[in-house]
């Protein structure tokens, strides 16, 4: 720590660390542009100079940049000496030479870092007489508009997309003061974090295409904290609401979850809360053959009361993206023994896996945070960048730490990102990916294996064995992929801090136990290991905590006649288990019974539907992959019979007679007791989030900006009097304006605003210091921890080598951030960016089944044949192929890996 | 004819009139003596001989050459790696030094490089020449494919064990490259932006590792200093500053050209003496001393000799000597437009104060020469030199760039004010 004083102030802050950083960590109003908290400074913008003394008697002083100054024991600095202030209100005017003042029609406007930072220098009188600079926008794709006029050249966009994220078509072009900021031409951006600019640019020339379509003020926006449902990373984010839709989604900083990051399918697939395909009242099918009807809630109640007498009879199927609230009332409504994971019996065994491997082994389940403190990795059959790409983007700061480390032997700073990357150059620290085929993170590992699922197990197995000789070892391995698992162990045993990622994506057990391995055989080492493995989706080890078995368990006791009704909680069966065996299961009950939010295939197999409110509509929680209990709020009060599942399952367990127990549940905080009560392991989940008793001084949280407009208009057309707001039993959060208008507890933080900071950028008043945790933890809670002296046998299991046999293929799960999750794939603009289905074969056997890039296969993929056009990936394994999962035009591919046969198709 | 080797080290082989020597007459004119001798001394010692020399950057920066080598991490631990470049991307309007060296004496060139690799222990160097410089390049090339020839590149030089490779890369062609730091992004295929200093090219430069950055009227200097001994380097100049310099002059003077002359000659004898005085029936009126990026000295001022030292103090810089002079019957405000607008062109970009700043400046200039100025113009131009001074900006383009505008402001402030109407002009609709 080091002395130091600003404006006669004394502080103490961290030695060498940029003053910059600093200055907003102790809550002084300092502008700046081109600095970024996650990505360092450059001192383009020479925005936040400030005036540094030589110590207290110097009248003099002269001009520094804070960012690029680093804190030194006696430093003496002023904010306030007219010439800095001077300097900093004329780099504001040198920006406004070009910047078109076109704030009232901009997309940015009232959340603008520039705006904030003009009234902040007081800069307000244009001097500048002569012509603006203009530019061409481009057609960026669907998810960000461009409007180059408005750019200041901060840099931050390229710095950003190209240098953190390894985005590779958006560069700077051109120079003086006609610098463009775009791509070679135009086109859809590539990179899966593209959504970020609309954070990182500091004024209008990245905004949200999305939100354009709908467009609304961040003032008019009614917001709550959230969290993600596109993956299993548990990433936080603040969803948007205006007139009952849900306009847009900002990141949600955690400081050991998101940080400051989304990737683009968790920003932009938001839209199926407002698609037309929602289930927004009660139906019911009266007749066998007929349509389902609209009826109301009474209606409902009492027809399915009166069906539902026999306790006994009701099995219930659960969904790994519903919350542990709804999931838990329905496993009390049907009773522990019939209740099941919506999911095939493969993946649930998955995931307990996973599960079992987290919570029994010594390796400690990371947090993203975590993965970049983390200085070596090996990523075990995950393409990340596709089954979990914010991880994906965190992998690439990890492979940043071993070189950082010759630039601080160099006395550079990490913060200091221009110095750090010239001396870094292209140097990346150890990371192997083992896949089936090459992947998008492949361009930042130090070695890259594509393999058989088997094949990556067995490499895993010898990595494990290499690294600790008790560890099982793996027969007949091939010389090459042996000495690769020396240089792998080598590279692990090495770092400071190692890292074990994989997944239950490529349906592999093997995989997973092989990674436990590699994990816990680190662990004996002494250095121990981080361990992240990704499972499928929001609440799947949630769900994992509260079921066992999976849809064929349900199949099993609905076809011995042991059940006679469905309960399905938010799932489409038709995306879990093969069409045959979901076909069965519905015809043979005699009741299906769906709890969801969006119409499906199984929705319309049902004979009743009852609205569940989606992420925005309820309040809830869910168990991220790291094992992190979050708590979701509600955005919104939806229109129509909308509620949350646990209230429908508790209606309809009061109208069939058996509510005595759920009588009570009057709030969630009900529904928590009881799950208190009915196992320990979910005890935390009180402790995610305040209570709805939770006040400050005596006052909710709005969930309303205090700008909030139309209050009194916006349901006049229904009636003049302004109506009452909403009661919210379940939080201390208020539909309303009013309320404590001061910083929330984390996580109950509705959006980052501080006066004076409108934009996101807000954020450093809410942090307990810069890219820190913020004040007062960061929310959630962590349910797994590592028991370090754990013993745990080393899984020995270990597959034989893949075989390609004649003429047959091993058939992969290839998974596509845009498309193969279900919700978001609802939303057009993910759609847009949704690649067709194709079948994926190797460059051996795409000629020996002689077809080309683009030429049809006849194949049956999971009991149905297809026919599909070819695409040659080069770098599949012979005998490997892979089909993409859960893609809208490509419905019921569930459940592999399976051996198939492909031949050409005939042209028809 | 070639001149006195001791008296014009520089030129000693230069004429324009014929081909530059190739090696075989560059050897027998005492050529490449140098690295012979260099090869056998400690890398320590030769650093410690140009140290001592007193030479001075000629690029313009005027720091202390050997001083700068010494920065270079030596020994077996020492990053790997380690780079030499020569800076010859010359691009200073009225500067045209390097190209005389550059076109007339190529081996000479060539052999400093050697000698200042060996002392840094390079094993890799490079020439970033400007693109314009064809006839440059042209026997540059031919000089280096005689040197690897006669064993002077390549592997294991002369037996000695030392091998350096010396590769010329030609520039796309911006000013800004010729900032040392710029030019090294530039050499990695990068944006010509400057890096930050610190680190210093000598600890992090080209692709991350030491690398020093010089002149190419710097490395032409030093074959001659480890010949002929620093004593006599010493007492070649007139004032405090060591050895010769390429001084210039351009403009409207009777002889525009460069000249060989001890360090420190008096302006009036570069000018009236060598340039031959003003052109007939023009009037001097001023002169940028070091190309376009100094500030205007004027009448007063000619006495000064022009080294480091006196002309910083009249509040000017040497910087590459090659004066740019003003006559009484052009306009001033063309002239600092005319440079404003070069410098707005060739700013990169990266940071506000020049990229915006300068364009600001070009657009007042214009306003002012169009008679479109307003009183006030002249106080902004005043500002916006201060917002571009040193440390202001991220490196030394804006602060150079202000020069000819806040010198201008300074002596000739009555030629702006006369061109702009006493009457605001009525506001257009």
């Amino acid at each position: 720590m080091a002395k130091l004083l600003i404006d006669g102030k004394q502080y103490e802050a961290e030695a060498g660390q940029n003053l910059l950083h600093v200055c907003l960590s102790l809550g002084l109003n300092l502008p700046y542009f081109c600095w970024h908290p996650a990505l360092g400074s450059v001192g383009a913008c020479r925005q936040c100079a400030v005036k540094q003394y030589r110590d207290e008697n110097d009248k003099q002083g002269r001009l520094v940049m804070s960012c690029m100054t680093p804190v030194t024991e006696g430093m003496v600095i002023t904010l306030e000496d007219p010439d800095s202030k001077e300097f900093r209100a004329t780099i504001i005017e040198s920006l406004m030479t070009n910047h078109p003042h076109d704030c009232p029609i901009c997309d940015e406007g009232g959340e603008c870092h520039l705006q904030d930072m003009t009234v902040m220098t007081g800069h307000n009188y244009r001097g500048y007489r002569f012509k603006k600079r203009t530019f061409n926008n481009q057609y960026l794709g669907p998810f960000i508009n461009h409007e180059m006029n408005r750019c200041i050249t901060c840099y931050r966009c390229v710095r950003f997309y190209h240098d953190y994220a390894g985005g590779g078509d958006l560069a700077a072009f051109a120079s003086k003061n006609h610098v463009y900021f775009g791509r070679h031409e135009d086109g859809a951006l590539e990179s899966e974090f593209s959504g970020n600019l609309v954070e990182v640019c500091p004024t209008g020339v990245f905004t949200d295409k999305t939100l354009k379509e709908h467009y609304t003020r961040k003032w008019d926006l009614q917001t709550a904290p959230s969290v993600c449902v596109h993956c299993a990373q548990g990433c936080n984010t603040i969803p948007g609401e205006r007139y009952g839709e849900i306009r847009r989604i900002l990141n949600r900083y955690h400081g050991e979850v998101n940080g400051y990051f989304l990737c683009d399918r968790g920003r932009f697939g938001y839209s199926f809360v407002n698609a037309a395909t929602r289930i927004r009242e009660p139906r019911l099918r009266r007749a066998k053959e007929g349509a389902l009807e609209s009826v109301t809630k009474q209606a409902l109640l009492a027809e399915l009361g009166a069906a539902f007498k026999d306790r006994e009879k009701v099995i219930g199927i659960g969904s790994p993206r519903a919350s542990l609230e709804g999931n838990f009332a329905l496993k009390t409504l049907v009773g522990d023994s019939r209740f099941f994971a919506g999911v095939a019996d493969k993946e649930a065994k998955l995931v307990s896996l996973a599960l079992e491997i987290l919570q029994d082994g010594p390796a400690r389940s990371a947090s993203l945070k975590d993965v970049e403190r983390c200085d070596a990795v090996l990523v075990l059959g995950e393409d990340l960048t596709n089954t979990s790409p914010r991880l994906a983007l965190s992998l690439r700061q990890l492979v940043r730490n071993a070189p950082l480390g010759l630039a601080a032997k160099a006395g550079i700073p990490d913060w200091h990102d221009l110095a750090a990357r010239e001396i870094i150059q292209d140097e990346k620290g150890p990371c192997f990916i083992a896949t089936a085929a090459a992947t998008r993170l492949d361009d930042i590992a130090a070695e890259t294996y594509h393999a058989a699922p088997e094949d990556l197990a067995r490499l895993g197995f010898a990595v494990a064995h290499a690294l600790d000789p008790e560890a099982p070892r793996v027969a007949d391995l091939s010389p090459d992929a042996a000495a690769l698992a020396a240089r792998i162990a080598e590279a692990l045993r090495s770092a400071k801090r190692p890292l074990v990622v994989s997944g239950t994506s490529l349906g592999s057990e093997a995989v997973l136990e092989a990674a436990a391995n590699v994990a816990w055989a680190l662990s004996k080492e002494g250095q121990g290991a981080d361990l992240s493995l990704v499972v499928p989706e929001c609440n799947s080890l949630g769900l994992a905590l509260l079921a066992e078995g999976g849809i064929g368990r349900a199949l099993e006791a609905v076809k011995k006649g042991e059940a006679d009704t469905l309960v399905i909680l938010e799932n489409d069966l038709y995306r879990r288990a093969p069409k045959k065996a979901v076909d069965e299961l519905l015809d043979t009950a005699k009741r299906v019974i769906v709890v969801d939010h969006t119409e499906h295939a199984t929705t319309a197999k049902a004979a009743a539907l009852l609205p569940a409110g989606t992420f925005a509509e309820s309040d809830g929680t869910l168990v991220s992959n790291e094992g992190r209990m979050q708590r979701f709020f509600q955005v919104f009060v939806p229109k129509g019979e909308i509620q949350e599942s646990w209230r429908w399952l508790r209606e309809l367990m009061l109208a069939a007679g058996f509510g005595e127990r759920v009588a009570g549940w009057n709030s969630l905080t009900d529904v928590h007791h009881a799950m208190l009560e009915a196992q320990a392991d979910l005890a935390a989940v009180t402790a995610a989030a305040p209570d709805p008793s939770f006040r400050v001084t005596g006052l909710k949280i709005p969930r309303q900006p205090h700008r909030y407009s139309g209050r009194t208009a916006m349901n006049a057309h229904i009636n003049i009097h302004e109506q009452k707001p909403p009661e919210d039993p379940d939080s201390p959060l208020t539909f309303s304006m009013e309320g404590f208008l001061g910083r929330a507890p984390s996580p109950l933080v509705t959006r980052f605003w501080a006066p004076g900071w409108n934009s996101v950028q807000a954020l450093t008043r809410f942090q307990e210091e810069v890219a820190g945790p913020l004040r007062g933890g960061d929310p959630g809670v962590r349910l797994i921890e590592p028991a370090p002296d754990a013993r745990k046998s080393y899984h020995s299991h270990i597959p034989a080598a893949h075989q390609p046999s004649d003429g047959e293929l091993l058939l992969v799960p290839l998974h596509q951030i845009f498309g193969s999750e279900a919700l978001s794939a609802l939303s057009p603009a993910i759609e847009q960016r949704t690649a067709k289905a194709a079948l994926a074969l190797s460059a051996e056997d795409s000629k020996r089944l002689a077809v080309a890039d683009g030429d049809e296969v006849e194949v049956t993929i999971c009991g149905l044949p297809r026919r599909l056009p070819a695409r040659v990936v080069a770098s599949l394994p012979k005998g490997v192929a892979g089909a993409p999962v859960g893609l809208p035009d490509l419905p019921s591919v569930v459940s592999l890996p399976e051996r198939v046969r492909a031949n050409k198709a005939v042209v028809r | 004819m070639s001149a006195d080797p001791l008296k014009k080290p520089l030129t000693r082989n230069i004429d324009p009139t014929r081909e530059p020597f190739d090696l075989k007459q560059y050897e027998a004119a005492g050529g490449y003596q140098a690295v012979a001798k260099v090869l056998k001394m400690d890398p320590k010692e030769v650093t410690e001989t140009v140290k001592n020399s007193g030479l001075r950057g000629r690029g313009g920066a005027g720091f202390n050459t050997g001083l700068k080598w010494s920065f270079v991490p030596m020994g077996p631990d020492a990053p790997r790696p380690k780079y030499l470049i020569c800076n010859a991307d010359e691009m200073e309007p009225g500067t045209m030094k390097d190209r005389v060296l550059l076109e007339g004496d190529p081996h000479s060139l060539i052999e400093g490089m050697i000698c200042a690799a060996y002392a840094i222990q390079a094993e890799k160097a490079f020439i970033f020449l400007r693109w314009g410089y064809t006839l440059s390049e042209k026997r540059l090339r031919k000089a280096l494919a005689e040197a690897y020839e006669g064993g002077w590149l390549g592997k294991n030089i002369k037996g000695s064990g030392y091998s350096l490779d010396l590769i010329p890369h030609i520039s796309a062609g911006r000013y800004i490259c010729g900032e040392e730091t710029a030019l090294i992004n530039a050499l990695e295929g990068k944006r010509a932006n400057p890096r930050t200093k610190p680190p210093f090219p000598q600890v992090s430069g080209l692709f991350g590792k030491p690398t020093i950055v010089n002149n190419v009227e710097t490395f032409c200097n030093i074959p001659p200093i480890l010949t002929n001994g620093v004593e006599w380097y010493k007492s070649l100049g007139l004032t405090e500053d060591a050895g010769t310099k390429l001084y210039g002059a351009s403009g409207k003077v009777k002889r525009p050209g460069v000249w060989e002359l001890p360090m420190g000659t008096p302006i009036r004898e570069i000018l009236e003496g060598h340039a031959g005085g003003m052109r007939e029936g023009l009037r001097f009126k001023g002169l940028l001393p070091g190309g376009a990026s100094t500030d205007f000295l004027v009448e007063e001022h000619l006495d000064l000799p022009m080294d480091y030292a006196s002309i910083q103090k009249a509040g000017s810089r040497l910087g590459t000597g090659t004066m740019i002079v003003l006559d009484d019957q052009t306009c001033v405000v063309g002239m600092v437009l005319n440079l404003t607008q070069f410098f707005a062109q060739e700013s990169c970009g990266w940071c506000t104060p020049c990229r915006d700043g300068l364009a600001h400046a070009v657009k007042l200039l214009q306003a002012i020469k169009r008679g479109e100025g307003r009183m006030e113009d002249l106080n902004k131009l005043d500002q916006l030199c201060r917002f571009m001074g040193p440390g202001n900006t991220f490196c030394a383009l804006a602060p150079g760039a202000a020069e000819p505008i806040q010198s201008a402001l300074k002596y000739f402030r009555a030629d702006f004010e006369r061109l702009i109407p006493k009457q605001p002009m009525a506001q257009a609709v």
